[in-house]
């Protein structure tokens, strides 16, 4: 039996749910985003990714209605929402403060939106207790939101934005005041709701871990352009430049000129001056272009003999031990001072580490391990 | 508790005696059985039973609450309107201009702002009587009004009006059930500003004030050039009396909600 993938991205036939054409936004002489365009499947949860200042919260604000575009247009389920104010949209947020009402206990903040529909107060009544079940606050109906803790002020805010079904929500950095514990629960919980109500979801943040964790989609922001948008996997696999590899997990560079030396094979004379290493790449170059090796320290193996057959082999010392009791990373210096990062599982009990600090060793990866990246 | 040096001691004794012996004095000799309010001849309640039949006393404090009351609940309204307007209007076209104006009044000496609205009413042909000293006490505490509520507006967290606006509010429907709601207390004290401010005015009140109507302060104050006389202690003291009640009923219910608010918090974060 195959299940069939999400990847509405892939599909030529699918309609986007939000279209940003062209959008440029500026705020004074300063440009927040600059001629972007993008498009947003329905039942994605979409993680805008970025350092703040990126243009990643502008974004959000133009979607949710707050800020309007000053070239471009962007569509919600193909219409121009730019003449659309915010309290007319389909669209709901979820604010980084949570932004509950103080004066309102937990029951009627999550009625707000709901009041405002004219309604009818049965049906008022069934939709927020169906919210505070989906949340798990049932208990709480009845408290202010100075009464409750954190992580359930959280849940209240989810549930009042979710509770006019709205077709999109916006999240922005929604579990940013939460401990790292607790966000990480709170992770699988919102990645649930989101697939039980199938409403879209796009995030906000600036943690690359959670965007990883939750998203469908990562579009990676720097300086209000989009630098790449793919799936989690492909972001941290095969990231198109320098910028993405190094804001996403740790990566070592290394700096150096390729020649082709084979079908999609290339070997990189690097500055540090031992042998050229190996390296495949389905991007081309040109002999004696400039480029980076990006390589991930978990690809790395670092062992104390010389390895046979290996594609790439360099000798080098243990400069320092990073010990985070799953897995621990060394950093070795090799002859030319340059230090590489290379990272192991700890599948044996510390006292039985193979290496310590000073230890000669050999560090090696396989030709495909990296990804090389132009300027 | 700590115990306090001898300095101490004595710096908060004088300072105490240096603000509250006079208003000691005058509530004792309130109770004072003779006419000479310097001379004590006993004690007494009869100047408060004298006061109470004593018409024209009477008819000043009504006109003093109904002004009090009627100017500062304007003035909250026009003061709240303006605070609003000059914390959340963004930039317009002479905001640093206007907010300056709103706050002149505070600094302007009120014999200046006392002459204009009199040479106003004059000029537009107004009789002086309780709607002009209402005008006048509006347009004061306006200001103070102002100064309050906007100083709660700064710190007011803007997404709460954005999360009301997002949740289909418009922007009157976010104001009222969201931001008022909120910022009331600022507004209450402010009105409790303009309330106090209006009760003890003098000086625009003797601009502003007509034969057909005078407040309690003119009324105590013309009464005091003629010798004075020991219904007005009783009178001030009665006053006292009221400020005390009203300022030590306001902190209980401050300090009760805060020492709530804090167990709440607490309790909340053992769940």
């Amino acid at each position: 039996m195959t299940v069939p993938v999400f990847e509405p991205w892939n599909d030529p036939e699918a309609k986007p749910l939000i279209q940003f054409q062209n959008v440029t936004k500026r705020f004074g002489v300063f440009t927040a985003i600059d001629d972007l365009s993008l498009d947003i499947y329905e039942r994605e949860f979409f993680a805008l990714l970025g350092p703040s200042g990126c243009g990643k919260t502008t974004m959000m604000r133009m979607l949710a209605g707050f800020e309007t575009p000053t070239e471009g247009k962007i569509y919600l389920s193909s219409q121009d929402i730019a003449p659309v104010p915010p309290n007319k949209r389909l669209v709901n947020m979820m604010f980084q403060s949570y932004a509950l009402f103080p004066h309102l206990s937990v029951w009627e903040n999550i009625a707000f939106g709901l009041k405002r529909e004219n309604r009818p107060k049965h049906d008022i009544a069934e939709r927020v207790d169906e919210m505070l079940r989906l949340t798990r606050l049932e208990k709480f109906a009845r408290r202010k939101p100075h009464q409750i803790s954190g992580g359930q002020r959280q849940r209240v805010a989810l549930a009042r934005s979710l509770a006019k079904a709205p077709k999109l929500l916006l999240l922005d950095e929604p579990l940013g005041a939460l401990d790292k514990k607790l966000r990480q629960d709170t992770q699988f919980e919102l990645m649930d709701i989101q697939e039980k109500t199938g409403t879209t979801f796009v995030i906000v943040t600036h943690d690359q871990e959670e965007a990883m964790t939750v998203a469908s989609r990562v579009a990676v922001m720097d300086n209000g352009k989009l630098v790449q948008v793919a799936t989690p996997d492909r972001i941290y696999e095969n990231p198109n430049s320098l910028y993405v590899a190094d804001f996403i997990g740790d990566v070592n560079i290394i700096d150096g000129t390729a020649s082709p030396s084979g079908q999609d094979q290339y070997s990189l004379a690097w500055k540090d001056g031992l042998a050229p290493l190996n390296v495949s790449s389905t991007q081309s170059f040109s002999e004696g272009q400039s480029c980076h090796l990006a390589i991930r320290p978990e690809k790395v193996t670092i062992s104390a003999e010389e390895p046979t057959g290996a594609d790439n082999a360099v000798p080098g010392r243990v400069l320092d031990i990073a010990y985070l009791g799953n897995i621990s990373t060394y950093h070795v210096e090799l002859p030319s001072g340059a230090v590489i990062k290379a990272q192991t599982a700890n599948t044996r009990r510390i006292a039985r580490r193979a290496f310590t600090w000073e230890d000669p060793v050999w560090l090696s990866w396989t030709a495909t391990a990296g990804v090389l990246l132009a300027d | 508790m700590t115990r306090l040096s001898w300095f101490n001691t004595v710096s908060l004794t004088l300072g105490f005696a240096f603000l509250y012996i006079p208003m000691i004095i005058l509530v004792i000799y309130s109770f004072n059985e003779s006419k000479l309010v310097t001379v004590w001849g006993g004690f007494s309640t009869k100047w408060y039973g004298e006061l109470i039949h004593n018409e024209a006393f009477l008819k000043a404090a009504w006109v003093t609450l109904k002004v009090a009351a009627i100017s500062s609940t304007i003035a909250t309204v026009i003061g709240t309107m303006a605070a609003y307007v000059m914390v959340r209007g963004g930039r317009f076209l002479g905001r640093t201009l206007f907010s300056g104006m709103i706050y002149a009044p505070l600094v302007m000496p009120e014999v200046i702002t006392g002459l204009s609205l009199l040479l106003l009413f004059i000029g537009i042909g107004l009789d002086r009587g309780v709607l002009t000293i209402v005008l006048a006490h509006t347009t004061f505490a306006m200001c103070y009004v102002s100064v309050v509520v906007s100083s709660r507006l700064v710190t007011f967290d803007r997404s709460l009006e954005e999360a009301a606006l997002d949740l289909g509010c418009s922007q009157t429907d976010a104001f009222r059930l969201v931001t008022l709601p909120i910022i009331a207390p600022a507004v209450i004290s402010g009105w409790l500003l303009a309330f106090t401010l209006s009760l003890d005015d003098l000086v625009l009140a003797s601009f502003t004030a007509g034969p057909s109507a005078t407040t309690l302060p003119i009324k105590i104050f013309s009464a005091v050039r003629l010798g004075v006389d020991p219904q007005i202690n009783a009178l001030s003291t009665i006053m006292i009396a009221i400020v005390t009640i009203g300022v030590i009923t306001a902190s209980l219910i401050t300090k009760r909600q805060m020492v709530r608010q804090r167990q709440d918090e607490q309790n909340a974060e053992r769940l």
